[in-house]
């Protein structure tokens, strides 16, 4: 190729340093046998042996996955449900409530934070589990959504004819054709949100109860009474779940074919 | 004949646009009909209509007597070929056409029973288990055709089915269709825009421009007596030549075209003398001379060019008019740009648009 530039070798240069150095850095202390960052002690595995057994921590991870199962099947049932009936309507409103539903991505997570927590209170609901769950749910919706809506907008209108042709009513054409159409889109939104819940800390933090952590809380409070190489490695092991989410999220979102 | 399917003053508008305009027809039980029109001239619409897939602005819709206007899709005893086909992706051939007969909760014998013998039809035997993104655009015109004639609906409409075929799978299955549409007494609204197969295949033809319907006829109705220029056009690739009527007599119009005089048998609609009229002539049925006789047009040869058998002689009359004359087999008789003669026999001519 003539005419090269060096933009995208400068954009990857950034990209390394920036992102997956400090990401290798930690993973490499993770196994690092000196109590101190700055001195290599050679290999061990002795942090993880202390990580699984701490029970504190043990009892977050616990909680972080049940917020995390619990609010991503709840934004999948509910954004699933908007996105197909989005798109079944014929509201003149439609577009703002689809921009509506989309914005909270776009909101300050602190000001989520703070406005569910005003709320929560409000409402004089407890907090601790069930605002997580509720306020996780929420902003995991808009994510499940757009992945479904953007598969539903894909998906030939004439297949729903030629079911409905063929003899099937409408509950029918949803169950045979639309559901299998779109569930590695619901699937995908949902690993998605699972993976947005369980790394979530600045909302997490405005509406857990006193004595409820989360991951990523317990995480955040040991920091600020040091750094041990106990959290590199915790780092490292979140790091490989979200991972593995994402990819699996990405993997099933392709697999089928829409259109033929 | 019992009556199947009525359409009563159909009409549809896509916006501004009007798509139908009154639109009506009988349809009888048994009937293969084709509706053969150009692009865009509102086939699909009606189709779309029947199966209803579409509400109509204004008219009804009789199924069996019964009227379905307001009926959803489901509860019509009517099957459709898609134009684009529509299999479902995510079902292999087997079980996109085995879906009608599983929502009818049909044995699970009679099913696969049932599957098999249409994909013989088809030509596809052993197709059972591939994904349509598997399938070439014949094959999946084919499943689609399969998946809708397995049910046995009392109206099957089918939109451009072969449109996708070579030639010759094309004529085979032409003769399947019509074979089986014979077999089973199912009522067949077909729509192609290939006057070849509609001729072919119809009991009756409804020729449509714009949203309306020309002529609806036997197809020797609309090939050798065309009602107005378009359908001779279309169907019969028909010339057309303009003149004035001189005089009726014994049943057969005497016409003064540019260069010379012709004749034509008078039909339903009788011309007045003196009337400007528009004649329609098929091109095999244009006969040429060297010389003048008593009937007959002068003319100047443009061109010749041969193809599949046929000599095509093309002409200009002395108005411009630009007419074909065509025949079997090479006759080397004319040179370009001589001077000739052309006529036909009345009853070959046929006055439109009257
Ligand atoms: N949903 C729609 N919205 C707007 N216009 C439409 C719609 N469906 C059809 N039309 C218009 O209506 C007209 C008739 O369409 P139709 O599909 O019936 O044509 P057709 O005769 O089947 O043509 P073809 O032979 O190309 O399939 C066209 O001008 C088309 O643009
Ligand atoms: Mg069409």
């Amino acid at each position: 190729m003539k005419n090269r530039t060096k933009l995208p070798n400068i954009y990857l240069a950034f990209l390394i340093i920036l992102m997956y150095l400090p990401v290798a850095v930690v993973i490499a202390y993770s196994f690092n046998a000196s109590r101190q960052s700055s001195v290599w002690g050679g290999f061990s595995f002795s942090w993880y042996k202390e990580l699984f057994s701490d029970r504190s921590l043990i009892e977050a991870l616990k909680n972080s996955l049940i917020i995390g199962v619990l609010s991503s099947g709840i934004a999948g049932v509910i954004g699933t449900l908007g996105a197909v009936g989005m798109a079944k309507a014929a509201l003149k409103s439609k577009g703002i409530i689809e921009y509506i539903s989309t914005l909270p991505i776009m909101i300050p997570e602190i000001i989520l934070g703070m406005v569910f927590m005003a709320y929560f209170s409000l409402m004089k609901l407890p907090f601790g589990m069930v605002t997580l769950v509720i306020g996780h749910a929420s902003f995991c919706i808009p994510y499940v959504f757009m992945m479904v809506k953007a598969r539903l907008a894909g998906i030939d209108k004439s297949l729903v004819e030629a079911a409905r042709d063929l003899g099937a009513s409408e509950t029918k054409v949803f169950l045979d054709i639309t559901l299998p159409l779109i569930s590695p889109a619901i699937i995908s939104g949902m690993l998605l949100a699972f993976a947005m819940s369980l790394d979530d800390v600045v909302i997490s933090i405005f509406i857990t109860g006193p004595r409820t952590n989360t991951l990523p809380i317990k995480i955040y409070t040991q920091l600020k009474t040091g750094v041990t190489p106990k959290i590199n490695a915790l780092c490292t092991m979140m790091l490989l779940c979200t991972l593995v989410l994402v990819v699996l999220a990405n993997f099933i979102g392709r697999k089928k074919p829409v259109k033929d | 004949m019992d009556t199947i399917l009525e359409l009563r003053n159909i009409t549809k508008s896509f916006g501004k646009t009007e798509v139908l305009k009154d639109i009506s027809i009988q349809i009888g039980k048994g009937e293969f009909l084709t509706l053969l029109g150009p692009s865009g001239c509102g086939k699909t619409t009606i189709l779309r209509i029947i199966a209803g897939l579409e509400e109509p602005d204004g008219g009804r819709v009789f199924l069996n007597g019964v009227d379905v206007t307001e009926a959803e899709p489901n509860k019509r005893d009517v099957n459709t070929v898609f134009q684009n086909y529509a299999l479902f992706p995510h079902m292999n051939v087997e079980d996109n056409i085995a879906y009608g007969l599983r929502i009818r909760k049909t044995d699970k014998k009679e099913i696969a029973a049932r599957v098999a013998q249409a994909l013989e039809l088809v030509q596809l035997s052993g197709y059972n288990k591939r994904y349509p993104h598997e399938l070439s655009g014949g094959q999946k015109q084919r499943v689609a055709i399969a998946r809708a004639i397995v049910n046995n609906p009392k109206v099957l409409l089918l939109d451009e089915p072969l449109g996708a075929l070579d030639l010759q799978l094309r004529r085979q299955m032409q003769m399947e269709l019509k074979r089986l549409q014979k077999r089973l007494g199912i009522t067949f609204v077909y729509i192609t825009h290939d006057q070849e197969e509609a001729i072919n295949m119809s009991d009756r033809i409804a020729v449509m421009r714009d949203g309306v319907f020309e002529q609806i006829g036997t197809p020797a109705q609309v090939y050798d007596l065309p009602k107005t220029s378009y359908v001779a056009e279309f169907v019969g690739n028909a010339n057309l030549i303009h003149g004035r009527t001189i005089e009726i007599k014994d049943g057969v119009a005497s016409i003064e075209a540019a260069g010379g005089l012709v004749k034509a048998t008078v039909r339903d609609k009788q011309p007045v003398p003196g009337m400007e009229v528009t004649l329609a002539v098929r091109s095999e049925n244009i006969k040429l001379y060297t010389c003048s006789s008593q009937t007959g047009i002068k003319c100047r040869l443009k061109e010749i060019s041969f193809a599949g058998g046929m000599q095509k002689i093309f002409l200009q009359l002395e108005d411009g008019t630009e007419v074909v004359s065509s025949s079997l087999g090479m006759n080397l008789a004319f040179e370009p740009n001589s001077e000739l003669y052309m006529s036909f026999d009345a009853n070959h001519g046929v006055l439109v648009d009257l």
